[in-house]
């Protein structure tokens, strides 16, 4: 496999695996706000946070590319206070696949959180844990089957992000390139070749990684 | 609502559903024999928009689709068989592809119009005197096309290539899809600099700012030809004429295109 293959992948898989842990992060933590509650505001709440997953992903990258542009609200305060800039760095692409892929784990994670026995939770709080302690050691531990399944999908999804990040991180070979991109740049460039090794390799990794998920889901559920 | 009832609901549903849906596509179908589509390069998106129209208006009944992209990305979908009845290329060699390929009609092909390639920065930004002065630090990302799909950037990499600032420049370079989005990455301050065309540039003069015009070894032409495949050949004769026509010409020339030299 030559340089122009890999170095997309590697990227990929970096991109990928950092928006993951960052969506994982974002999502238990929304999961865990939303938490019983019931009702409207919940419904409300849960919809605005899922809005990622429903638009397309040039919207998403619009909006983005908006808030953290030069001259965007969260993009000029970096650049301002901190010097960074985020635009045309792979970080940005973290961010874009982060967004795209977090309302999955929110989802999961949503009715995991649902799905552990209250009981358990109130058994907890009766000897003197706290609501941290509880979480960290009843709630996540039973719930984290459905989380994990939730961050298996987040992680697909980030791999196969192409319009946000191709707004917001652009393509810069070697940089900011991911596979998808290269994909694209090479189909439209008449690259068959390369373009046929790229989804060869991305259909197995993608296929790896669904098949590491079953088998690493299905020995929980035989235990 | 009880049971029966909501089973009465859905076999009602599983009817409708099916007969809506043949004539939603035969709708879209009997739509479609009717409309001209002209995939044309991403630099004629506002002039073309302007001309289609005052086209449909001299051509009652006409309607005109237009497929804006990078000319390489059209020919392309053309080679892929998509539904074009004209394709108006930024480039002579795209052009020349897509005839080798016997894709368009040799006989109605045409150059219609001609363009500059210009280097642009923001409106706030720092403005350069000439090429070689991108490789100061200041200028950190580059806005061009892709040249290995768009022709704004492949007549960039030319320029570049012949001053020899190619290599000492390319790790700059942010390679846009199409000369638009170069033009959107400089209007909004993300990068420092880059190379569109001339009329791109008129279409974002808030923004952008020309820093000079660049040589280009070959003048900026751009052909139009009907499609072999087009099942509207004579609609897409009668669209080329107009292109032609003085009245569209003018319009092009508005929008800052100058008329080929022969």
């Amino acid at each position: 496999m030559n340089a122009a293959v890999v170095a997309p992948l590697l990227l990929s898989l970096q991109v990928a695996a950092s928006a993951t842990l960052l969506a994982l992060v974002a999502g238990i933590a929304c999961a865990r706000a939303l938490g019983r509650r019931q009702g409207w505001l919940r419904d409300i709440a849960e919809s605005l946070l899922t809005l990622p997953l429903v638009l397309p992903p040039t919207v998403l990258g619009y909006y983005l590319l908006v808030l953290l542009g030069k001259q965007g609200a969260i993009g000029t305060w970096l650049h301002e206070r901190l010097g960074i800039e985020l635009i045309f760095t792979w970080q940005a692409a973290v961010i874009a696949a982060a967004v795209a892929a977090f309302p999955l784990i929110l989802r999961a994670a949503s009715a995991a959180f649902a799905d552990v026995d209250v009981q358990l939770e109130q058994a907890a709080r009766s000897l003197g844990e706290s609501e941290t302690r509880v979480f960290l050691r009843v709630s996540l531990p039973l719930a984290w089957r459905g989380v994990l399944a939730g961050a298996l999908l987040a992680f697909a999804r980030a791999m196969g992000e192409f319009g946000a990040t191709l707004m917001v991180a652009g393509s810069l070979p070697g940089r900011t390139q991911t596979l998808s991109i290269a994909i694209y740049n090479a189909v439209m460039a008449g690259n068959d070749d390369d373009a046929r090794t790229m989804v060869m390799v991305s259909l197995i990794a993608s296929v790896g990684i669904l098949v590491i998920a079953a088998r690493v889901l299905g020995r929980r559920q035989v235990r | 609502m009880n049971v029966a009832m909501a089973r009465n609901l859905a076999r009602r549903a599983a009817r409708i559903v099916p007969l809506a849906l043949m004539l939603l596509c035969a709708a879209t179908a009997t739509a479609r024999a009717e409309d001209l589509t002209v995939s044309a390069a991403a630099s004629l998106t506002n002039a073309f928009g302007e001309i289609g129209k005052a086209y449909e208006v001299a051509h009652p009944g006409s309607h005109v689709v237009f497929n804006f992209a990078a000319s390489d990305v059209l020919l392309k979908q053309i080679e892929q068989g998509a539904p074009a009845d004209v394709f108006a290329s930024a480039d002579e060699a795209t052009m020349d592809r897509a005839a080798a390929a016997a894709h368009v009609d040799a006989s109605t092909r045409r150059d219609f119009a001609a363009n500059t390639l210009v280097l642009i920065v923001p409106t706030t930004g720092a403005t350069p005197a000439r090429l070689a002065d991108l490789k100061a630090e200041s200028y950190k990302h580059i806005a061009i096309g892709n040249p290995d799909s768009v022709p704004a950037g492949r007549y960039a990499r030319q320029a570049l290539s012949e001053v020899g600032l190619w290599d000492g420049v390319q790790s700059k370079l942010v390679q846009a899809q199409n000369v638009r989005q170069a033009l959107d990455y400089v209007a909004r301050g993300e990068a420092e600099a880059g190379f569109v065309y001339a009329t791109d540039a008129a279409t974002q003069k808030a923004n952008v700012t020309v820093a000079l015009t660049v040589p280009t070894s070959t003048q900026v032409r751009y052909p139009i030809a009907a499609l072999k495949s087009s099942p509207h050949a004579a609609q897409a004769r009668a669209f080329i004429d107009f292109v032609l026509s003085s009245s569209a010409q003018a319009t092009l020339r508005q929008y800052g295109f100058s008329s080929t030299k022969p």
